[in-house]
């Protein structure tokens, strides 16, 4: 029996105009995308309601984890390596250029100043090793995150003029003493202030 | 010149499906890398810190007007009307959220005006945390502060009678 000739469909469908658009979209995340940094203490923060967004600029953020850990970071380049200057005035240690520069690009700290050298010299990924940075001494006997801080709000100033604005980056985890040691920090210098860094509450409060 | 003639101009195809699953995978990537969730920020004022200790929390206000909140461990609190040594209610022991220390917040906030029969006399929250709370706690009672709009509220630190009493309440381990 003759068999009617069935003509087949072609399977294959036109992938332009997706290809287009998924590279639309690839072009505009590249475009948007500001690269997370490795965070070298890695902090769970609790949630609230509130809508503000943290600022971008001019913000000095002190993060407290994994068992009272102090680590400092500011946002700018310039304001960094501004800040460094005046603490190696003050505990009378040079930097080099290099180093000045590196610690430019280091994106938050937390280490005694002594160590800070050998903290520069390291590569990103060896610095983010958890556990490699113990925090910054800020007991009444050395109180080194009050220097930072100082420097910082000096940086902040000269550079753009405006005041600096500090953030508190706790652990959800982390015992009240604690945060009350930074905060009592702040309230030394006037800081009255500040801002709680959280995360946006998802489950029914 | 001699060509086979083939019936039509064959269009030139090229398969792109490779280069769309490439372009997605990257896409994907990006979008994970992007930190789209930018963190939240609450702000906290202090009162001015005393140089003298003892200035510091010793606010001369209506006993009726106050409402003081100690954090405890395990996530609970505990609540007190007025002054520690004579309470105008309280003191007890609540859990945070709805159902815990915001039905009382709300009671307060409305009682409190009537009582003093002037609008702008709210309730006055004072937020003294303990040792063996957390960060969480602090940010969970300020957040409370933020929901039931309450005006007046600072945070102070807790006095040993205060620690006795969370203890005595076993908020304290």
């Amino acid at each position: 029996m003759a068999r009617p000739k069935i003509k087949r469909a072609n399977t294959t469908i036109d992938m332009t105009a997706m290809c287009d658009v998924s590279f639309l979209l690839l072009t505009f995340f590249i475009l948007t995308a500001t690269a997370r940094q490795p965070e070298p203490l890695p902090v769970d923060t609790p949630s609230s309601t509130v809508q503000i967004k943290v600022p971008d600029k001019d913000i000095g953020t002190i993060t407290v984890g994994s068992g009272g850990k102090i680590f400092f970071g500011i946002a700018e380049p310039q304001v960094r390596q501004r800040m460094l200057e005046r603490i190696s005035e003050h505990y009378s240690i040079p930097f080099t250029a290099e180093e000045k520069q590196r610690f430019g690009l280091m994106d938050g700290f937390g280490v005694p100043i002594g160590q800070l050298k050998q903290v520069i010299a390291l590569d990103a990924n060896a610095r983010a090793k958890p556990g490699l940075q113990g925090g910054i001494p800020a007991d009444s006997t050395d109180n080194q995150l009050k220097e930072w801080l100082l420097a910082a709000r000096y940086a902040t100033k000269e550079e753009h003029n405006v005041e600096m604005r500090v953030a508190i980056k706790g652990d959800a985890k982390e015992e009240y003493p604690a945060i009350k040691k930074v905060i009592d920090v702040l309230q030394d210098q006037k800081l009255n202030k500040f801002s709680l860094i959280t995360s946006l509450r998802t489950d029914d409060f | 010149m001699a060509e086979l003639n083939t019936g039509g101009k064959q269009q030139p195809r090229v398969d792109l499906t490779a280069m769309v699953d490439l372009a997605f995978l990257l896409i994907t990537f990006f979008m994970l890398t992007t930190s789209l969730a930018k963190p939240h920020a609450m702000d906290v004022a202090m009162p001015d810190k005393e140089k003298d200790p003892q200035d510091q929390d010793q606010l001369q206000v209506a006993d009726n007007r106050t409402m003081t909140v100690l954090l405890g461990s395990n996530n609970k609190l505990e609540y007190y009307m007025g002054q520690l040594e004579k309470p105008l209610g309280g003191p007890t022991v609540t859990s945070y959220g709805k159902e815990g220390v915001r039905k009382v917040l709300l009671e307060q906030i409305k009682r409190v005006p009537q009582l003093t029969g002037d609008p702008k006399k709210g309730l006055i929250v004072i937020i003294r945390p303990s040792d063996k709370s957390n960060y969480k706690n602090l940010v969970d009672i300020l957040d409370e502060m933020k929901i039931v709009n309450a005006q007046q509220y600072m945070i102070g630190d807790i006095s040993d009678p205060e620690v006795e009493l969370i203890k005595r309440d076993g908020i304290y381990k």
